[in-house]
């Protein structure tokens, strides 16, 4: 088995993906506080609850304004790219290979090359999370912040904008406990957590598997 | 290559536009807009006035802006302005709790003779109590039990002397409020708070009971987290009086030091809010909900367990997906050993 490495991960995406990971955790965190507070109890006290995840919520809005700028202007964006070509058969491969072939050893269906970053499973959840569910979690959530827009648009939207916003929050959260727990089906159980802090991607090439 | 570039943008223009919009200065209320109290203040088809023409002896100068009288002596007619605390609004007059009393019911019919005396103007007025205390009749408005409660606020405690029932109750244009408005929060939410502001917010009147200035309000609450829009969507009593299981409204104002402070109290799953501003919602359906129904039918409250159906299924989701996770890994860990 060969094995040589990639730079998939430039210092401005790992930087971005560290920010990413740390704000997200805290929004967790203080979301699910400010959720379950109770005039006697909370993990956090309930302001401050608010605070924090008002700016860790800011934080994250700048932060996905780079990367999605980190996108336009770098190589990087071309990986979240959609291929038509036999998008379903694709998934189908990629998922038993994680509820089946992962069991008994089989290579990855879909190893990692300089172009293809992400298995299909993996391009269309990341496209999910990141241009469809994160911008509605971010619109929402900037509602929510300056609460007067719904003098606008009818104090009603606030009961459907937080529904949204709880709503999303769960399936990011969902997302991210599956995110990193995949992270753990590299090459070893910490291949790919040294891969966002070094920047390399180590491939264990299988040549007949490429597509 | 690019041809995925345009949905990278749209986000940029969404987010943009998103904030663009928040940080849009509010326009100020529409002047036409009509006040609690002007809200309020529809006619029921079914009313039949009987006194309508014995309080026109009355209204003929008192719903106007000057009076016109000429003197026995005198060489023309005497023209003076009233003062504004005589002149009568006759439309919420007779939209009010008290719409078919005469005006001498309350008042001395020595004011029948014109000029008045000007000793008249002492005259004892009834309060609440002395036509419906202990009066089985209005037994529903618990008017006992709500003078009790006023008699352990601070209103009571610090201005007895100079306050009573009509400090805060307009006698001419009072009308029942959270009782007969559940549908409409909103206007509830005003015309309470107007009470209150009425004097709070009026340092003329303020000083009529109390002795000193009127601490500013927008001050006082600066540090409210989005101070317009609490205002706005609840009662200052929320805050400030006692949660009370049976009064539908609390009438035990707290001192300033009692007040609610923590966002908690109303923000979260046992919201005292739904002890007060929300207690309609829970003992009558419909009354106070916003107009929605099924998973919005919740009241409006950040932090709160609004929507327990949303979060059991989010948290069966994530920890399901926590669960699977974790078999996964035991059975990748089981097949390598």
């Amino acid at each position: 088995m060969e094995m040589k490495k990639i730079y998939f991960y430039p210092v401005w995406l790992r930087l971005w993906h560290l920010v990413n990971a740390i704000m997200f955790l805290i929004l967790i965190f203080t979301g699910f506080s400010i959720q379950y507070a109770t005039a006697s109890s909370s993990w956090i006290r309930f302001d401050i609850a608010i605070a924090i995840h008002d700016i860790a919520g800011i934080i994250l809005t700048i932060n996905y304004l780079v990367f999605i700028f980190g996108n336009q202007v770098t190589e990087n964006g071309k990986y979240y790219w959609l291929t038509k070509d036999g998008g379903w058969s694709r998934l189908k491969k990629q998922l038993h290979f994680y509820t089946f072939g992962i069991f008994n050893n089989q290579p990855h269906p879909f190893p990692l090359n300089e172009h293809r970053k992400f298995n299909p499973l993996q391009k269309l959840t990341y496209i999910l999370a990141m241009y469809l569910l994160l911008p509605i979690l971010i619109i929402t959530g900037l509602a929510l912040y300056f609460p007067q827009i719904f003098d606008y648009i009818g104090l009603q939207s606030l009961v459907i904008a937080d529904m949204i916003h709880i709503a999303i929050g769960y399936f990011l959260s969902i997302f991210m406990v599956i995110h990193i727990y995949f992270c753990t089906v590299g090459h070893t159980m910490t291949s790919n957590f040294k891969s966002m802090l070094n920047g390399w991607h180590e491939v264990h090439d299988h040549p007949e598997d490429h597509p | 290559m690019k041809r995925y570039k345009w949905v990278s943008w749209l986000i940029f223009i969404l987010i943009g536009l998103s904030f663009a919009i928040a940080l849009i200065p509010r326009a100020p209320e529409k002047a036409e807009e009509t006040t609690g109290l002007q809200a309020y203040a529809q006619i029921p088809a079914d009313r039949v006035y009987t006194n309508k023409e014995d309080n026109e002896q009355c209204l003929k100068c008192h719903a106007k802006n000057h009076v016109e009288y000429m003197a026995e002596d005198a060489e023309k007619p005497y023209k003076q302005k009233m003062y504004t605390e005589c002149i009568i609004d006759t439309h919420s007059y007779y939209t009010s709790n008290h719409w078919n009393f005469k005006c001498i019911d309350c008042h001395t019919d020595e004011y029948a003779s014109f000029p008045h005396k000007a000793e008249l103007r002492f005259e004892a007025i009834a309060g609440c109590m002395d036509c419906h205390g202990g009066d089985p009749q209005y037994e529903e408005f618990m008017f006992d039990q709500i003078d009790q409660e006023y008699q352990k606020s601070v209103h009571f405690k610090l201005q007895s002397e100079s306050f009573s029932c009509w400090s805060c109750h307009d006698e001419h244009y009072y009308k029942l409020n959270a009782r007969n408005r559940k549908d409409d929060i909103m206007s509830a939410i005003q015309y309470d708070n107007d009470i209150c502001l009425s004097c709070h917010a009026n340092t003329k009147k303020y000083q009529l009971i109390a002795n000193k200035m009127n601490p500013n309000i927008l001050e006082k609450h600066d540090w409210l987290p989005n101070q317009p829009n609490h205002f706005k969507h609840v009662r200052c009593i929320e805050c400030h009086a006692e949660i009370n299981d049976t009064l539908i409204v609390s009438h035990n104002i707290l001192p300033k030091d009692k007040a609610v402070k923590k966002c908690a109290e109303c923000h979260s799953g046992n919201s005292q809010l739904m002890a007060s501003l929300y207690k309609y919602q829970l003992e009558e359906m419909g009354a106070f909900r916003l107009k929605t129904s099924g998973l919005m039918d919740q009241p409006v409250l950040i932090g709160g367990q609004r929507n327990t159906l949303l979060k059991l299924i989010g948290n069966l989701a994530l920890f399901g997906a926590i669960g699977a996770v974790l078999i996964h890994f035991a059975i990748r860990l089981f097949r390598k050993s």
